[in-house]
């Protein structure tokens, strides 16, 4: 039976959903540094995809980030739960890319490693994008398949259960194929015990762009046609909302008033 | 290459020869931007056996349509959509190419964008055409698409521009831009052209797509109550069920009360969920995380009841209840009723 050599696409993000006001900066930015750094959710789903893989058909699992070395923490929980081979692409080439930079020099990344199935997170929770999943896979050209929920391999084809949005969709991909993962296919593993001790001060493989082959021009803020124009934070309007009673009379004067503005009746 | 004069597209995306609302939502959006700039609104339709779908999307503010029909093009697939969609961008140079922010636009846009080494700006809120200078060459640039969209789970709007690399893409969030009322005296062009998949092999074979076939329809409702997990079980969700029959309305939960299994994945509202502004919101037992808020913020009234007055959700809300959802609800159906 064929085995299969996987590389799975991590990325370390700020946990964006404990921002407090500790979090915001005087000038309305936020400090990154304020919040704790956490494996990416949906990325931990793809590595999962990955583990299953190795588990039913045997095979390698390659986990990759692009980051600071601080990213390190995330390629060790992998490891911890059963990865063969972490690598972090750490470049300060590489500072400053958008999703096409990024995709671009994780693309190079994952060449070097020439596996049969590609998984990502679906998204990442700080930027939300989705973009850089089937960006790899176009750069790849190879197969891409978006939202998978459930995966099994026959051979050289991968057949994959995704979600379309208006329902699911069966299909099978010619491998190599890029996946991109949501939360519907599982949850990891938790970490295997005897590989904790093992790998808690793991030294993951360390790339620069040159080594991957990125023309410069192509990474960081040169390879990033986006620029941000202008940031915001959120400062939700009202506050002084009108106070109604939880009394049967108060009640009833809400609802005569919503009849009398047409909003409902 | 820069062109100024070019059209706004959007990507009319079409499933089994049906088009859902979201291409009429891009069609508003891109005829605001189009004239703005003095041109012309393009929609790409894409499929097989699909002309027939040219009139309504001129009715919904097209002046002209991009038809690609090819049975290779029948379901969509990754590689073929892409194919097609880099070779016209390449004919025909649009300034600006809008998708929805879809299961398809977040996967055609980005294989696009990378195709042609252009930026892409995810799940935008708005679209405005405005003059940028940028802030390490001096250099200015006008009439660029001011792509607006929240980030960092919603605590920030950021607004990206792509001065250089042009065309300008983004994939636009459901429900958030306003459709044009229908013209039927609208008409338009339809332009055809060839999918250019001679010699293409295209990995991917659909086997079976089974459709939702869901009634949960929170985008069309006026009224829509919304649990959180103040609710504090799925029995009491039936509640919320009740006091939205009484008003004809749908029920929607936060991420918190789809986490804790109170309702269906498909009701959740919020930056992860669905984007709503219905005309009455009746929020209970919902704190009010900034990323439901965001979904859910700009619903034309919105009621809050929650048991702490202190919540987040009143910083939106028109009319707060502090008080015990179990009592107030019951209240609030009865009144309906009377």
């Amino acid at each position: 039976m064929k085995s299969y050599n996987c590389v799975v696409c991590v990325k370390q993000v700020p946990d964006t959903k404990r921002v407090t006001g500790d979090a915001m900066k005087a000038d309305g930015t936020i400090n990154r540094a304020a919040l704790p750094a956490i494996f990416n959710p949906e990325d931990k789903c793809a590595l999962e995809a990955a583990l299953r893989v190795k588990e039913t058909y045997g095979g390698t699992v390659t986990v990759i980030t692009m980051g600071l070395p601080a990213a390190k923490a995330i390629l060790r929980e992998a490891l911890m739960c059963g990865a063969d081979r972490a690598v972090l692409v750490t470049d300060r080439k590489a500072a400053g890319s958008d999703t096409l930079a990024t995709s671009y020099i994780l693309s190079q990344a994952v060449k070097k490693f020439n596996p049969d199935l590609v998984f990502c997170g679906r998204q990442a929770i700080d930027g939300d994008t989705a973009q850089v999943g089937p960006q790899i896979g176009e750069k790849l050209d190879c197969a891409v398949v978006t939202y998978l929920e459930k995966l099994e391999l026959d051979g050289d084809v991968a057949i994959a259960t995704r979600d379309i949005g208006t329902g699911v969709e069966t299909c099978r991909a010619q491998l190599p194929a890029l996946f991109t993962v949501t939360e519907r296919l599982g949850e990891l593993r938790p970490f295997l015990m005897r590989r904790v001790m093992e790998f808690k001060n793991a030294e993951p493989e360390m790339l620069d762009c040159a080594a991957i082959g990125c023309e410069d021009s192509r990474c960081g803020f040169a390879g990033s046609p986006t620029s941000v124009n202008k940031i915001e934070s959120v400062v939700l309007a009202g506050g002084d909302f009108k106070e109604v009673s939880a009394t049967d009379d108060g009640i009833a004067g809400l609802v005569a008033e919503l009849v009398k503005d047409h909003t409902i009746g | 290459m820069k062109n100024t004069q070019g059209e706004v597209w959007v990507f009319a995306e079409q499933e089994e020869g049906k088009l859902s609302e979201v291409p009429f939502e891009l069609l508003g959006k891109a005829r605001e931007l189009a004239d703005r700039l003095g041109v012309k609104v393009g929609a790409v339709l894409m499929g097989s056996g699909v002309e027939a779908l040219a009139k309504p999307l001129f009715e919904g503010g097209a002046d002209v349509v991009h038809l690609v029909d090819d049975p290779a093009l029948k379901v969509f697939r990754n590689k073929a959509y892409r194919h097609a969609m880099v070779e016209l961008v390449k004919e025909a140079n649009p300034q600006i190419v809008i998708f929805g922010a879809t299961h398809m636009g977040r996967d055609l846009g980005p294989s696009v964008a990378s195709a042609l080494r252009c930026g892409l700006t995810a799940d935008c809120t708005d679209l405005q055409i405005g003059d940028y200078t940028d802030k390490k060459t001096g250099e200015e640039f006008k009439n660029v698409l001011m792509q607006i969209r929240p980030a960092f789970g919603g605590n920030i709007i950021a607004t990206i521009v792509n001065a250089r690399n042009w065309p300008q893409m983004a994939t636009v969030r459901e429900g958030v831009m306003k459709p044009l009322p229908r013209d039927a005296a609208r008409g338009g062009d339809v332009v055809r052209h060839g999918a250019h998949l001679d010699g293409v092999e295209i990995p991917v074979e659909v086997v079976e797509i089974i459709r939702k076939t869901s009634s949960i329809n929170l985008k069309g409702a006026r009224v829509i109550v919304c649990g959180g997990a103040g609710v504090g079980s799925k029995e009491n969700f039936k509640l919320l069920h009740d006091l939205a029959a009484a008003l004809g309305g749908a029920v929607g939960g936060s991420r918190a009360a789809v986490d804790l299994g109170y309702c269906e994945h498909e009701r959740q509202i919020g930056q992860t969920g669905v984007t709503v502004r219905p005309a009455l919101m009746i929020s209970c037992g919902v704190s009010g995380a900034v990323q439901h808020l965001a979904g859910m913020k700009d619903s034309a009234k919105i009621i809050a009841i929650n048991t702490d007055k202190d919540a987040p959700i009143f910083q939106v809300a028109h009319y707060g209840i502090v008080g015990d959802l179990n009592v107030v609800v019951p209240k609030l159906i009865k009144a309906i009723k009377q």
